[in-house]
């Protein structure tokens, strides 16, 4: 999976731009508004992939149980809810470590993970590599991250807005 | 010469609704609402900025489909898999806010990109649409 893009490229066209593991399942005649109201929920998961909203939440809000949303959230998109947000966090966390000047640890709390033991982790075996390595390799391929991370700490939902017209003021 | 796509076809789940999204909600203009001969509704909208590009808003039980290839077609767009394609802007930042307003879903805020900004929306079926304004 990693190599097959070149870091320089940063191509953002879907939401989480990581293979899905597992089949896409579409059967016939399947709930149209059981799918409408998981797609929401997945949604939800993209767009607020940093905070602790929990998966019973989630599910409360599909008008599931928290099983029955983890078997059809798995049975519509291949993979649990819960594991779907730790690849949505760590496909934000690339985009930090190849655009932010931030720490690691400042990066894992910002795509809302709490512990860098676990971000690390499984970052590790999304990416194949750890953050340290990502971000050096990154840096080798696409030049050393562009934007003052002072900004990216004032910005939770992905990149900053470095091009309101004001991408040569940054003071550094 | 292949001059560019005069149509592109979204598969809507309802066209009703459709039409109000894409025409209230996104700010299209109507240019074809019309039932064919063989029962299917011919529905386009055209983006106000668009040059002649127009979109075929088609209901998938109301198309050339049989109705098991149909149904996936329509589960297809309710999960959220389906990319109609690229729409353009002159300001991703000032019509997000705009849209946002309308009630229209992004999925991801603008953001800056090597080509231009971008962000992400749903229509009102569950098509995603990346919406781009490209460098210059």
């Amino acid at each position: 999976m990693p190599g097959s893009r070149r870091y320089g490229d940063v191509v953002a066209l879907s939401p989480v731009d990581f293979p899905v593991r597992g089949e896409l399942r579409v059967r016939a005649g399947a709930d149209i508004s059981a799918l409408r109201m998981l797609r929401r929920a997945r949604d939800r998961i993209d767009r607020d992939y940093a905070s602790t909203l929990g998966i019973a939440t989630l599910a409360a809000e599909a008008g599931y149980s928290v099983g029955q949303f983890i078997r059809a959230f798995e049975s519509a998109y291949g993979e649990t809810p819960g594991r779907y947000r730790t690849r949505r966090r760590v496909e934000r966390a690339c985009e930090l470590l190849r655009s932010v000047n931030l720490t690691i640890t400042e990066v894992c709390m910002l795509v809302g993970f709490t512990s860098v033991g676990t971000f690390s982790r499984r970052f590790s075996e999304l990416v194949g590599r750890p953050p340290s390595a990502y971000r050096e390799e990154a840096a080798r391929v696409g030049g050393p991250a562009p934007i003052p991370g002072c900004f990216a700490l004032m910005w939770r939902t992905g990149l900053p807005a470095a091009d309101r017209g004001a991408e040569s003021a940054f003071p550094g | 010469m292949i001059t560019g796509i005069s149509i592109v076809s979204v598969w809507v789940l309802d066209q009703d609704a459709a039409k109000d999204f894409y025409t209230k909600q996104l700010g299209c203009e109507l240019t074809n609402d019309i039932v064919l001969d063989n029962g299917m509704r011919w529905l386009t909208v055209r983006p106000q900025g668009s040059t002649g590009q127009e979109l075929l808003l088609m209901d998938p039980a109301r198309s050339m489909l049989d109705a098991e290839t149909a149904a996936q077609v329509r589960a297809l767009v309710a999960k959220g898999a389906l990319s109609p394609g690229v729409m353009a802007t002159t300001d991703c930042r000032a019509d997000h806010d705009m849209l946002s307003g309308r009630g229209v879903e992004f999925t991801q805020p603008p953001a800056k990109r090597p080509y231009g900004i971008e962000a992400l929306l749903r229509d009102d079926s569950g098509n995603w649409f990346s919406f781009t304004q490209r460098n210059d």
